[in-house]
């Protein structure tokens, strides 16, 4: 397949690799772990929860949303799922569908407050998000889950691979998640009616409602669509930690917008690429990696992903205000 | 004294803080909800104590509304104000514990306090002026821009104080938050003067009516003659500089600084500017109303305080008021609609 430069130059998503590849050179210059195939694959599985949320917000701010109350959504599911499986011992089952039924009626209860409140979403899903999350500390006292049945904990694992050292490594349940919904994702967007209807909602509301889309249907589709892979996210994260704590999700919110943000998605809407949002999602997770490794405290990771994050969107910003200058024309 | 009163009503009048029939249902709900009070809880709502608390504790809370309220009146919205008040209170803490020697007085302590609260204010007015700067002339919408300066500036706060509190200030700090001035609060005194210089900006000044015309249709008044985005910067850099007021009061009533003070307050004064009757597509509000959602988000804290109800669940009640309060202007505009039909 021949790529012509110019068009390549003119994709986001070429900018984000050049720089993932070239923090990528520095790091493996400059530590010795950074390009192993332990730290990578580590990196891999504790940024998987994040890039499912990622994938749902992505679908949110292609339809021209956006949702902050997620996070909050994963806690709410991730808490109910471990009460019920404790508590009444059932299989794998429950542990998927209690979570994805949450997950679409919180989503749902956000759809319909942005479809029908007609007020811009980031209100709306503050107020969730606190309605969500105060809920749930109420009711629990902000207490922690550890004690997990032994099949939660094992997981299920495809293709192991033990390396001489003995130490294995497998496709474990977080990954097969993640490949999973990227693939969905992938397909709701660009090969089902759906999805190229959630685009054009974003694009245009107004062309889109005069085409007869049917708009409350596609904002269900858009919040239950972020519930659900918010929820499967809570799932992943609780599987990973062994732990369920109410407040180890919620707070990592704008991580997730910014990835997507960095990705491409615009806030405007009927932008944003599968591709470009996992390029985001491996920005993040490979400069906070690489700042660890480096020995730079934890508190400075905020600090950097603001700059990246503003520098960013200035730059998109900027360069389509140049655009939108060269068109200009004015006609006396 | 009727001369008296007579003045007070020509200054109200003069800064558009007098009560219009839009504000009616709000001195409604709030008359309400103190009789409710009241009568629920005998003898311990209503009473000096209990209402001064609540004077010390509105105008921390108020100030930052302003600061949410004036973006929103131009259509824009400010996520930054949280963090930008915690920079600067950490900021003049940082300056006040470092260099006011144990149990100094005179002249010297003075002169730090002052550096301090001017240094304050300036770093909360450079967050103002970068938010502006950003959304106006690289443009940049105004909730991505200020989304990430709120990353940044909350990130720069865990890194200065490495997630401790700084405590521990002067008496003339502390009268600022907890002092009473003629048996008035202190505190109050600064919200009453932000409210009332920011309704005759709002009001009488050229720069307000950009305001409120931007929030109504930007490219008309650009197209009007205004530079849009002058104004832009100026919006961004007020609402920056009520930040650093907010940061005064709120260390002076805490005796301390911290990188997450407050984080609750973002979806307060949203709720208090919409509650209000502020559009949250910008273009309408007043800054009567405003005073009026503060007063009743006040008491139904104070409250529900007084009850015994857990703050977590106050958390999600602030939550379901602001879906409500959306709910109804919904509906009215519905009724509007089919009338005019």
């Amino acid at each position: 397949m021949k790529v012509k430069t110019a068009t390549l130059l003119k994709h986001n998503e070429f900018y984000l690799f050049l720089v993932i590849f070239i923090l990528g050179f520095l790091l493996t210059i400059f530590t010795e772990d950074f390009f192993s195939f332990e730290n990578l694959f580590d990196v891999f599985l504790s940024y998987s929860f994040l890039g499912i949320m990622a994938m749902g917000l992505m679908v949110v701010l292609i339809s021209g949303g956006i949702d902050i109350s997620f996070t909050a959504t994963a806690t709410v599911s991730q808490y109910l799922m471990a009460v019920f499986i404790i508590e009444h011992g059932s299989g794998w089952g429950a542990a998927f569908i209690i979570p994805i039924f949450i997950g679409v009626v919180l989503g749902a209860v956000n759809a319909l407050l942005v479809y029908y409140l007609r007020v811009h979403s980031i209100i709306i899903t503050i107020a969730t998000l606190n309605i969500f999350y105060g809920l749930l500390i109420f009711f629990t006292r902000g207490k922690w889950i550890y004690n997990f049945p032994e099949w939660f904990s094992e997981g299920f694992t495809l293709f192991e691979v033990s390396t001489a050292d003995g130490t294995t490594y497998s496709l474990s349940f977080a990954i097969i998640a993640l490949l999973t919904v990227i693939a969905l994702t992938g397909f709701l967007l660009n090969h089902t009616s759906i999805g190229r209807q959630i685009y054009a909602m974003g694009g245009n509301p107004d062309a889109a409602r005069r085409m007869g889309f049917h708009m409350l249907r596609l904002h269900l589709c858009v919040y239950c669509y972020m519930g659900v892979l918010a929820a499967i996210a809570g799932l992943v994260q609780a599987q990973m930690v062994q732990t369920v704590a109410p407040n180890s999700i919620v707070g990592r919110e704008l991580d997730v917008v910014a990835a997507v943000v960095l990705g491409g998605a615009s806030l405007v809407g009927g932008a944003g690429t599968l591709l470009g949002t996992i390029l985001g999602v491996t920005l993040i997770a490979v400069m906070e990696n690489g700042l660890t490794l480096l020995g730079v405290s934890a508190y400075w990771h905020k600090v950097i992903i603001g700059l990246i994050f503003i520098i960013s969107v200035s730059m998109t910003a900027y360069n389509r205000k140049l655009k939108e200058k060269q068109y200009a024309r004015i006609d006396v | 004294m009727p001369e008296l009163m007579f003045e007070i009503k020509r200054i109200q009048r003069f800064l558009g803080l007098r009560t219009d029939p839009a504000n009616a249902y709000l001195i409604v709900i709030l008359a309400v909800l103190i009789g409710a009070f009241t009568l629920i809880l005998p003898g311990q709502f209503f009473r000096g104590a209990n209402l001064q608390s609540m004077a010390f504790q509105v105008p921390e809370l108020g100030v930052l509304a302003i600061a949410m309220m004036i973006p929103l009146l131009s259509g824009g919205i400010n996520l930054t104000i949280i963090a930008a008040a915690n920079m600067s209170g950490i900021l003049m803490a940082f300056i006040l514990t470092q260099f006011i020697p144990e149990g100094a007085s005179g002249g010297g302590p003075v002169m730090v306090i002052a550096a301090a609260l001017s240094a304050g204010l300036a770093v909360s007015l450079l967050i103002g002026l970068l938010n502006g700067w950003i959304i106006a002339y690289v443009g940049v919408s105004p909730i991505l821009a200020t989304l990430g300066t709120m990353m940044l500036i909350q990130g720069l706060n865990v890194v200065i104080t490495k997630g401790y509190v700084i405590s521990g200030f002067p008496e003339p700090v502390l009268f600022i938050g907890n002092g009473l001035i003629f048996g008035v609060p202190a505190p109050l005194l600064i919200f009453a003067a932000c409210v009332g210089l920011a309704a005759l900006i709002l009001r009488r000044t050229p720069f307000g009516i950009a305001i409120y015309m931007m929030g109504s249709n930007e490219k008309a008044t650009l197209f009007s003659g205004i530079d849009t985005r002058k104004v832009i910067l100026k919006i961004y850099a007020l609402s920056g500089l009520l930040c650093g007021v907010a940061a005064m009061i709120m260390i002076s009533r805490f005796n301390s600084a911290k990188a997450g003070y407050a984080s609750s307050y973002l979806l307060v004064t949203i709720l208090a500017a919409v509650l209000g009757g502020v559009d949250p597509f910008g273009g309408f509000g007043k800054m009567m109303g405003l005073v009026l959602a503060l007063l009743i988000l006040q008491v139904v804290s104070s409250g529900l305080n007084l009850i015994g109800i857990s703050a977590h669940l106050t958390l999600t009640l602030w939550g379901s008021i602001l879906i409500f309060i959306l709910f109804i202007n919904q509906v009215r505009e519905w009724f509007a609609v089919r009338k005019r039909h």
